[in-house]
């Protein structure tokens, strides 16, 4: 057996000769039987109600590759240049004001511009979070942060949420666990509004004492908001960071509320965090790409880009509609769902027993996909989960999908009446969707 | 050098198409740089308009998996007068079931190890576990079960404690209706490429499998590092041969053409075990044809021209 830091056998071949020489971080990047399935999921065949992908189509093409074209004529020397590493300023000015929809009162000096918000948190991860450090992070919760936390081998204890989001008495009882345990809690990482995976909101009234609750015990609440805009009943909630903003780290990002594809994200911070997130993106990035940096400020000032997100808000209620009526007419007893008020998740509860992970080759062979809860938990539960992304696909699509999910469920359901309730199996490498269907 | 030009054939809508796109590539590059014209072509809607405008000289199948593998695609090109690289449809669909091809070769008198092959429907209609109980006192512990068809080890499972089956059944189950119960050979895994030639089907060299975890599941497979190769395989001379042997003997006896991989078991006692062929062998960067290729002194663009040769003159 070959071990990192062992020399392979006498006269062996390793396809990798550079085994010895990876970071412990590394020890979970395997190839994946479950991540290999979402191959399939790309093709039309397959209804995917796996990726978060936004609803592209509805943005107005034509005007902005003009746009887009008249940046290279007119800024093109700029456009095509490095740029700093904390970001254009126009683009950051833009960013105060569309965090003032969620009242938030920031000065672009705060506002750090990232590769997407993905890189923020990365950002802010790699400036916290010491191997060993723990992150308290709702149960279930966003994969790609996980991702991170795993990453720098930080530790996420998960904090119980209700209908109501996050639970205050959850997060109490999480601290003093890890505080009885001698551990450190470096930060809280939420998302209060159309949480992804599990599509709830954190109630108005509970956020207050979530915030007073991590200042009591000195701990940082890390906020990623990418779905804040994107009520359904058209009410835009109180950021945290509006009420607190010395302790909260705020992540927010462009690719719901305009396009994925141009990665542009940002972090606001508190102004020593914000220092050193700047040094952090230079040595990573060296800065963020201006091209795109300057598409999206071009967008914002010559679009009407309040317009564009009623425009989604709009095409996802309608696709939301089409997943919970469809949910109701098809699944079987057992099933549970949440009716998300924006965003682009449901969360489904399959029948006991059900294993998801374990289903998803079968749901394949029908031709639908969908992420399986285990992915979105860092401690293995949620097997008995899944989420259902309904951006993407049309409503008639989304029908036919949860349609056909519904009869993988009968089918699994058959096969566990038959053998009975069992213990997941285990399957080594990562269980997540990649990135183009996380 | 030759100047054909072929249309490789990967990915479809197995579980098995990332695999498959990844050995599409690979078979791409190596035919182009043995002097071919190449274009890569998903099997889906489009192929038999593509393939009826286009007529490329010669089809390679690296699709693995499903339609690819169980004659089906084999069946459209047949129909399309279309010559291919690979085994006949009707070949295919006896090699592509695993029971069928254990069969056969028992018949023949070459060692595989005891099985039984159970739908889930027996389970449900005569109870789960009296079925689970007699498959135990008849193969014993441990057991290897995996889908019936199919391939990358995919819901593959080792099974060492009778309460592992039920959740490992499940497992099985979901990538199939019909699941394949092994005895467990513990013994030298190795896999035998068989190369059709003019003097007729020859094994390259064994492929030793070590992996790091016991087991070569989907993981160890495909992740460059977690599993030891040896090619050849360190066997003694009289064993090598006799994997040889036997690969060859697969092949022919299953009407196998151009090309194959035979995994087999090489137990302490020196008994050598047919554990199952592929009619589309993998091609990545961590397939095991590659590697025979290469123990044999030769390469995969040559081997495959040479194949491409035999398809377009067939």
């Amino acid at each position: 057996m070959n071990l990192p830091g062992q020399p392979p056998k006498q006269g062996a071949r390793s396809l990798d000769p550079h085994l010895r020489r990876y970071a412990a971080r590394t020890a979970g990047m395997t190839a994946s039987e479950i991540r290999a399935l979402f191959a399939v999921a790309s093709r039309p065949e397959v209804v995917s109600l796996a990726g978060g992908m936004p609803h592209l189509a509805a943005l107005p093409l034509e005007s902005l590759s003009a746009e887009v074209a008249d940046v290279v004529a007119t800024d093109g020397l700029v456009a095509l240049q490095y740029g700093s590493a904390q970001g254009i300023p126009e683009l950051r000015e833009q960013i105060c004001d569309i965090m003032a929809l969620e009242g938030i009162n920031a000065h672009p000096d705060d506002v750090v511009v990232t590769v997407g918000s993905q890189m923020g948190l990365d950002m802010v991860t790699r400036i916290f979070c010491d191997p060993g450090d723990v992150v308290l992070a709702e149960g279930p919760s966003y994969v790609g942060a996980l991702g991170s936390f795993s990453a720098y081998q930080a530790n996420v204890v998960h904090v119980a949420m209700d209908a109501d989001g996050l639970v205050p008495e959850a997060l109490r009882e999480a601290i003093r666990a890890v505080e009885q345990a001698g551990q450190r809690v470096k930060f809280l990482y939420t998302i209060p509004n159309f949480h992804n995976p599990a599509g709830v909101t954190l109630a108005v009234e509970r956020r207050a004492e979530v915030l007073e609750i991590c200042r009591q015990h000195g701990i940082l609440v890390v906020e990623d908001n990418p779905y804040g805009l994107l009520g359904f009943d058209g009410v835009t909630y109180p950021a945290l960071r509006s009420t607190d903003p010395d302790n909260v780290v705020y992540l927010g990002s462009f690719s719901k509320t305009f396009a994925a594809g141009l990665r542009v994200g940002w972090v606001l911070a508190p102004h020593a965090v914000r220092e050193k997130l700047v040094l952090a993106a230079e040595s990573a990035t060296l800065c963020p790409p201006t091209f795109n940096q300057l598409v999206v400020s071009r967008y914002l000032s010559t679009h009407d880009w309040k317009g564009q997100i009623k425009i989604y808000r709009e095409a996802y209620r309608e696709r939301r509609d089409a997943a919970i009526e469809a949910l109701e007419q098809h699944m079987p007893l057992g099933s549970t769902w949440n009716k998300p008020n924006g965003g682009f998740y449901v969360w489904l509860t399959v029948p006991e027993g059900i294993d998801t992970k374990a289903m998803l080759p079968r749901a394949i062979t029908q031709r639908v996909a969908y992420a399986s809860g285990t992915g979105f938990y860092a401690d293995g539960l949620g097997s008995r989960q899944l989420r259902i992304s309904y951006c993407y696909p049309t409503p008639e699509r989304i029908r036919e999908g949860v349609r056909r999910l519904a009869n993988v469920i009968k089918d699994e359901l058959e096969l566990h009446e038959t053998f009975g309730p069992s213990t997941p199996r285990p399957v080594s490498g990562p269980q997540t969707p990649s990135p183009d269907t996380a | 050098m030759s100047d054909h030009w072929v249309a490789v054939l990967s990915g479809g809508l197995s579980h098995e198409r990332e695999v498959s796109l990844r050995s599409g590539r690979r078979l791409s590059a190596a035919l182009r740089s043995a002097g071919l014209v190449v274009e890569e072509w998903d099997a889906d809607a489009q192929l038999l308009t593509r393939l009826r405008e286009h007529r490329p000289d010669a089809v390679v199948v690296a699709l693995h998996g499903g339609e690819g593998e169980n004659g089906s695609v084999q069946t459209v090109l047949e129909m399309l007068d279309v010559p291919f690289v690979g085994t006949d449809s009707r070949a295919c669909r006896r090699a592509w079931d695993k029971p069928t091809a254990k069969a056969e070769l028992a018949r023949a008198g070459l060692s595989t190890p005891d099985w039984a092959v159970l739908p889930h429907a027996t389970f449900r209609e005569l109870g789960a576990q009296p079925v689970l109980d007699a498959m135990v006192d008849k193969l014993g512990l441990p057991l290897m079960l995996k889908p019936d068809q199919g391939g990358s080890a995919l819901g593959a499972q080792v099974v060492r404690e009778a309460a592992e089956l039920p959740a490992a059944m499940v497992g099985c189950l979901a990538y199939g209706d019909t699941v394949l119960a092994e005895r467990y050979v513990e013994g030298v895994e190795v896999a035998v490429a068989v190369v059709d030639g003019p003097d007729g089907p020859r094994a390259l060299p064994p492929v030793e499998i070590v992996p790091e975890s016991g087991v070569y599941d989907y993981t160890a497979r495909y992740t460059a590092g977690l599993t030891d190769f040896h090619a050849p395989a360190r066997l003694d001379e009289k064993a090598a041969q006799a994997v040889g042997e036997l690969a060859v003997a697969a092949h022919r006896l299953l009407g196998l053409r151009d090309v194959s991989r035979t995994d087999a078991v090489v137990a302490p006692d020196g008994t050598v075990y047919f554990l199952e062929v592929n009619v589309s062998p993998g091609l990545t960067e961590t397939s095991l044809l590659p590697m025979a290729v290469e123990a044999a002194g030769q390469s995969l663009g040559e081997i495959y021209a040479g194949l491409v040769e035999r398809a377009v003159n067939r």
